[in-house]
């Protein structure tokens, strides 16, 4: 066994290969946790665009709706946090401050989403254009506020803190890093996994799912058979906010305690990569996102612990803002790569006119 | 003819009807925005605790803003320098939109072309200036324009669309530059960071004290653009393409071959964009090299309505408010980053002009973004079908 292994690994690419292998075997069960909170805010923003092109509405500005909605969440703990106090009401360290600055949160990418509805569906402005309209002004306002509160240097609320599974549960053999990957998370984490389910039963086997899905391919058709096109768009895009905001608060409230300026670093559009990857189903939205997150985990991992043998040689070469890219670049390389095949709502960024109102 | 029997004063009128129905939407949009904007500036100060409300720190933001601008000698000649780049990212994406395509990578593209004018002119910052600065400039224009080529040729191939993968290259831009100033550019024996400076590939300064050669770069840059699209055969193609694709094809024009040349030369004119701030203002870089260019150009080439008259003029709008802006912090303590609320502010009502003209009983008045209809239907498969 050891010889065929010298063996193999002496031929260059192939010896890469496998020497890459086993790194990944010793190394995932360490960082799947990781992997999962990386994919946490991207996987959000998918389904927010799920949420959104299922019933034919182009979202680009969740990016901007998950910088508002960290800035509001974070901000909200501020002005709160001294009035509720911090004790402890629940699991996961939650206070009262904490749950109403997630409120607080959830509401801002409502209100936000509203904009984008009403300018992409009522005024039927182009969407990409609306979208960019919606990151331009959530930039500009969180770095104008965060500019003038960050001279108080103000204390927020704090964050959502991590579920410690059993040891015996995570020291299982083979699945045990599995459950630990799962259980060892705050609770927007863990609800993730919660959402892509429900979502998925609902979009493929309720009416609500059936309804929206042909709003997204043919709207004509399904108000002909008596489907309000315009309030399903309104309703699929204000329930998308609430998933963004919530990627959004995930970021400034659960992995970080305080809110940075241009804290989303394109996880919002990234989301919407992992959309087209995972073909508009809220479970392969989640699986890729889970791909592009295992990228960046994997990469501050070698920056940590570098392989062994050539492999470990050849990465060390690279600079570090190579791996500073690699989500970056797998994204473009698996979007250039699965684009041709995966097909979008046919009805998807066509402002919807009724007949009656022409 | 009917012209000439029209006066001169109906001929005046017949001008000022035309500029009023181009124009309108845009002034009223701005008037609009600084309004927005004068809300958020009160509203900040009931926000924020411990600071003493006043009611006319908007007036005293605005007055700043303007005579930090336009105030003086040096505040004109700073407006010109920050609508230089402004006016070659708004061509950049104005030519995209022409094409159908939108082009939000103008950032990575100003980044790539201001980093690869400063590998150039440090290599050749020896040589004399005339042979020095068009090399720099060049290679920033070929940097810019290959950061464009990527995404026109990703689009043209597999469908995989342009504002997706542009978003990803401005990321990938950013670790590029500071890979690159980090390592095989920094200069040696500084604590931090930074490249050599440029020498004499550094743009020569024609009036004040940082009005650079760039200026008339740019101008030269809208009459070729403007020539490209409105008298050159392969403009009209472009602009059939963004109007149409299928029947572009038909016609037997090739929309892939022109999708990835109408984003190289996108590509290109940001890249310029950067090569000029590059060689013309900071004559270095550090890493941390960033600017609102890429993102000023969007709203630059919609509220110039794709038209390269109008971009000089909206342009100029937004290099007044960047130059004023400093001015603004230091008199009224009003973060620059209220100029991107003005910006998304004038946008949104720049989009949301049907809503304004029913409002507001205008007619005769042209749409605000008659572009926008051409873009989202190019999405993705479209091309590749």
């Amino acid at each position: 066994m050891d010889a065929l292994a010298q063996t193999l690994y002496g031929i260059p690419i192939i010896g890469l290969v496998f020497q890459f292998g086993g790194y990944l075997v010793a190394v995932v069960p360490h960082i799947a946790p990781g992997i999962l909170q990386a994919a946490t805010p991207i996987a959000l923003a998918a389904l927010c665009g799920v949420m959104c092109e299922r019933a034919g509405v182009v979202n680009i500005g969740i990016e901007g709706i998950m910088i508002a909605a960290a800035f509001v969440g974070w901000y909200a703990g501020v002005l709160v946090g001294p009035i509720l106090g911090s004790a402890a009401i629940g699991p996961f360290g939650m206070t009262p401050a904490l749950l109403v600055a997630l409120a607080a949160a959830l509401l801002s990418g409502v209100v936000i989403s509203w904009v984008h509805a009403w300018l992409s569906i009522t005024v039927r402005a182009d969407q990409i254009i609306s979208g960019t309209i919606i990151n331009i002004a959530a930039f500009g306002l969180t770095g104008y506020l965060n500019n003038l509160i960050s001279k108080t240097s103000p204390n927020g609320a704090g964050a959502f803190t991590q579920f410690r599974p059993p040891r015996e549960l995570v020291e299982i053999p083979v699945i045990g890093w599995i459950l630990d990957m799962f259980l060892s998370q705050g609770p927007i984490a863990m609800s993730v996994i919660v959402i892509v389910v429900i979502f998925q039963v609902l979009l493929f086997r309720s009416r609500w799912g059936l309804r929206s899905r042909a709003v997204g391919e043919h709207p004509r058709a399904a108000e002909t058979v008596g489907i309000d096109v315009i309030r399903v768009r309104y309703r699929n895009v204000l329930i998308g906010g609430v998933f963004a905001a919530l990627g959004g608060a995930y970021l400034s409230m659960e992995a970080t305690n305080s809110f940075q300026q241009g804290m989303t670093t394109g996880r919002g559009f990234i989301g919407l990569a992992a959309m087209i990857v995972g073909r508009w189903s809220p479970v392969g939205a989640f699986g890729a996102a889970l791909l592009f997150s295992s990228s960046t985990a994997l990469g501050n991992s070698i920056k940590f612990s570098l392989p062994e043998g050539d492999l470990g040689t050849i990465l060390a070469g690279l600079p570090d803002q190579f791996y500073d890219a690699l989500p970056y670049l797998l994204t473009i390389v698996i979007l250039a790569g699965v684009v041709g095949r995966s097909i979008a709502p046919a009805a998807d960024g066509q402002p919807y006119e009724r007949e009656a109102t022409t | 003819m009917t012209g000439s029997r029209l006066t001169a004063g109906g001929s005046v009128r017949r001008v000022s009807r035309r500029l009023w129905s181009l124009a309108a939407l845009p002034l009223i949009s701005i008037v609009l925005a600084l309004l927005v904007g004068a809300v958020v500036i009160l509203a900040s100060q009931l926000v924020l605790p411990g600071r003493q409300f006043d009611l006319f720190l908007p007036l005293t933001a605005y007055a700043a803003l303007l005579q930090g601008a336009v105030g003086s000698f040096d505040g004109i000649v700073d407006t010109a320098v920050s609508t230089t780049p402004l006016v070659l990212g708004g061509l950049s994406v104005a030519l995209a939109f022409k094409a159908g395509l939108f082009n939000i990578g103008a950032q990575g593209q100003f980044l790539l072309g201001a980093l690869g004018s400063v590998a150039m002119g440090v290599t050749v910052a020896g040589s004399p200036s005339v042979v020095a600065i068009p090399l720099a400039l060049i290679a920033g224009v070929l940097a810019g324009a290959l950061w464009g080529f990527i995404p026109g040729l990703l689009k043209a191939v597999s469908g995989a669309h342009e504002v997706v993968v542009t978003i990803m290259l401005n990321y990938i831009a950013i670790a590029v530059v500071a890979g690159v100033v980090g390592g095989p550019l920094r200069q040696q024996g500084r604590p931090e960071a930074i490249t050599p400076d440029v020498g004499n590939a550094a743009l020569p300064l024609l009036i004040g004290n940082s009005g650079h050669a760039g200026i008339l770069l740019a101008l030269v840059a809208v009459g070729l653009v403007a020539w490209l699209l409105f008298r050159t055969t392969l403009g009209f193609e472009i602009r059939t393409v963004g109007a149409n694709s299928d029947a572009a094809r038909y016609a037997g024009m090739r929309p892939r071959f022109l999708t990835i040349l109408t984003m190289s030369l996108a590509g290109a004119l940001a890249g310029l964009a950067g090569a000029v701030v590059v060689l013309g203002v900071t004559h270095l870089m550090t890493p941390s090299f960033g600017t609102t260019v890429g993102f000023d150009s969007i709203a630059v080439a919609l509220l110039g309505r794709t038209n390269p008259i109008g971009i000089v003029m909206a342009a100029l709008l937004f290099g007044a408010l960047r130059a004023g802006a400093p001015l603004m912090q230091i008199e009224a303590g009003i973060p620059p980053e209220l100029i991107d609320v003005l910006q998304a502010m004038i946008l949104l009502f720049l989009v949301a002009n049907p809503v304004l003209q029913r409002a507001l009983k205008l007619r005769g008045v042209k749409p605000g973004l008659e572009i926008t209809e051409t873009i989202t239907k190019t999405s993705g498969e479209a091309v590749v079908r």
